[in-house]
């Protein structure tokens, strides 16, 4: 019985650190942009349909394929950007439409170049750790807890304590007020769109091999990610964390020792909690609508 | 608005309109008389969604209210034998009913929490149709469900009875509704949208008001989800799940909801766009990316919405200016 909660928990960590980077990148281009993304899921699609083609196809190493992937959705966000976000910044409605739109087209695109049937790709390394007796992790699952810590370390002290980060901050407080500084709202919002993209890009790319991709697959995805940006208050990025975690924890437990839909259903109904009793997420300021 | 040159100009705008719907199946192809009926339907979900739209609250939960208005009637007729038209009524009711409870949690939030927290209620609702089999037929939902019995000699199973049956019904409703916003409960709507703290202040409870509109609007997605289940004679989770949602709300921002008839230029234009022209041009596989691409044009190109062509179209044809298009009366985009 101990193995099993162990087991829970490790996979609870794994489950917590893909759905922190989605959610956190998610926050990212809302803080700035103040649009939701709805194409975020797609995005995350991309990234693994990068590993997809170049790992697979092209038998580049995995580590390229993942860079490339990063890289590759970093890129379309920057389209997505310059395409349409820009023109809506005011128009938190049309830019959920937009985005929408976007989603439709990259999923089209998944279907004419890979087909609509789960792609299969072999696992990277077969390897694995035996944490306690009985208790796995596999390296793969590794890859993408490492790199959670290491890319939200990382975003945690461009934000900090660059000159950059902290001009990010700022458009996310008050966009007219960074304007009038002297800061340049349009750079700051590529950079934001092009790390909110990437960090979905690279999530894809590490799953890729644990997930199968399929062109629909982001869809769950998005719906995750939506309740635990919520939950953390919208635009909060170390809010978005703790509810990744906490989500991550609470639904994996459940679905280990009841079923997926009671953990759903689970997970919907903490969430429905939280915001009767704070209404604007765990870490959502009280007067901001 | 109210000088009788208009209401003239509207109701012979209103009688053409009519007669064109009347005659319009026979022009029809059998699958297009189809997707006729379901247009009807979705006609009246997205102007129901739209009186809710009037608070300033986006829901993302409406088409699951519309599905218990579905299964409420499927059960009503189908377990316990309730003759179909009234089972529809009780179908709506419990939708109405089930949005009388849900605003308890859910007015306490607002905007982007509100959005989510009423995807969320409508998840956990869907999710409950999922997993008990039994009274809700689990995830293959329930099918057999007893269809809207004859009139004589007039089949509701032949498509095009049953188009002027739920063009009758929805007829009905959309007049109620636009009489509901004319009242002095829609103006107090349109004011809670544009300034909740200054309404509250003179005396007005936004929650009950906004219950009103929640409670209303989810009575007639109800009656649209009972037309649809009695026509169709199936219902499951998957139908009423977000990717349906998320038309909804598309029909409404890129038809726009500032005006009455806004959501139903977008629903129509939309339907034409997508199960009509694509189908016949036969794009299967791009048919969503073209649909995506018509999306992102629209609210580049029309961030008002569709309506927002009928006034500049007539300022063209008087050649003169006339006073800004009706925006200052309706819902914007919040």
């Amino acid at each position: 019985m101990s193995e099993l909660i162990l087991q829970t928990i490790v996979n609870s960590i794994y489950a917590a650190s893909y759905m922190s980077l989605i959610a956190v990148g998610l926050v990212l281009i809302f803080g700035v942009m103040g649009v939701i993304n709805f194409a975020h899921g797609e995005l995350y699609m991309a990234g693994a349909y990068t590993v997809v083609a170049l790992y697979s196809g092209l038998n580049l190493p995995f580590f390229v394929a993942v860079v490339v992937g990063m890289v590759f959705v970093g890129l379309l966000g920057l389209v997505m950007e310059y395409a349409f976000f820009r023109a809506l910044r005011d128009n938190p409605l049309g830019g959920l439409i937009a985005s929408i739109g976007f989603l439709l087209i990259l999923q089209t695109v998944a279907v004419l170049g890979f087909g609509v049937r789960m792609a299969h790709i072999r696992p990277s390394t077969q390897e694995k750790i035996e944490l306690f007796d009985g208790v796995l992790l596999t390296h793969q699952r590794l890859y993408v807890i490492v790199a959670a810590i290491l890319l939200l370390t990382a975003l945690y002290i461009f934000l900090r304590k660059t000159k950059f980060g902290w001009a990010m901050r700022a458009c996310a407080q008050d966009t007219e007020a960074a304007a009038l500084q002297g800061i340049s709202l349009n750079q700051i919002t590529r950079i934001a769109m092009f790390i909110g993209a990437g960090l979905a890009g690279v999530v894809g790319a590490l799953t890729a091999p644990l997930v199968s991709p399929t062109p629909y697959m982001g869809h769950s995805i998005i719906v995750t990610a939506f309740i635990i940006i919520v939950v953390g208050g919208i635009g909060q990025l170390e809010g978005a964390v703790v509810a990744a975690i906490l989500y991550a924890f609470v639904h994996t437990f459940v679905t280990t020792f009841f079923d997926g839909v009671v953990a759903d259903m689970v997970g919907l109904v903490l969430m429905l909690l939280v915001l009767v009793v704070k209404p604007t997420g765990l870490f959502g300021a009280n007067d901001r609508v | 608005m109210s000088d009788s040159k208009t209401t003239i100009t509207v109701w012979i705008f209103a009688l053409t309109l009519l007669a064109g719907l009347l005659v319009l199946p026979q022009l029809l192809s059998y699958s297009q008389r189809e997707i006729a009926v379901f247009l009807i339907i979705n006609v009246l979900l997205v102007v129901s969604y739209r009186l809710m739209t009037l608070t300033g609250e986006w829901s993302l939960g409406h088409v699951v209210i519309m599905g218990v208005g579905a299964y409420a009637s499927a059960l009503f007729s189908k377990r316990l034998g309730v003759p179909v038209p009234l089972s529809m009524f009780l179908g709506a009711s419990t939708a109405g009913l089930t949005a009388v409870v849900l605003s308890f949690p859910l007015f306490r939030m607002k905007g982007f929490y509100f959005l989510i927290g009423s995807f969320a209620a409508g998840e956990v609702i869907r999710l409950i149709w999922k997993y008990f089999t039994f009274p809700f037929g689990g995830a293959k939902g329930l099918n057999l469900i007893p269809s809207f019995p004859d009139i004589g000699w007039i089949s509701f199973f032949d498509p095009v009875n049953y188009y002027y049956l739920c063009l009758i019904v929805v007829s009905v409703s959309l007049f109620i509704l636009y009489r509901v916003e004319r009242s002095r409960f829609g103006l107090t709507f349109h004011a809670l949208h544009w300034q909740d703290k200054l309404a509250e202040s003179v005396g007005v409870n936004t929650f009950r008001y906004r219950m009103l509109a929640f409670t209303l609007a989810s009575f007639f997605a109800g009656l649209s989800g009972a037309l649809y289940a009695h026509y169709i004679g199936t219902v499951n989770p998957t139908r009423f799940d977000v990717e349906e949602m998320v038309y909804v709300l598309i029909w409404a921002i890129v038809g726009g909801t500032a005006t009455f008839y806004g959501p139903i230029v977008g629903v129509v234009a939309l339907t034409i766009v997508n199960d009509v022209l694509l189908r016949a041009l036969g794009f299967d596989t791009i048919r969503p990316m073209i649909y995506g691409a018509v999306l992102i044009a629209s609210v580049l190109f029309m961030p008002d919405g569709l309506e927002s062509i009928f006034p500049k179209l007539k300022r063209l044809m008087m050649g003169r200016k006339t006073e800004p298009a009706t925006k200052s009366e309706a819902g914007e985009i919040p």
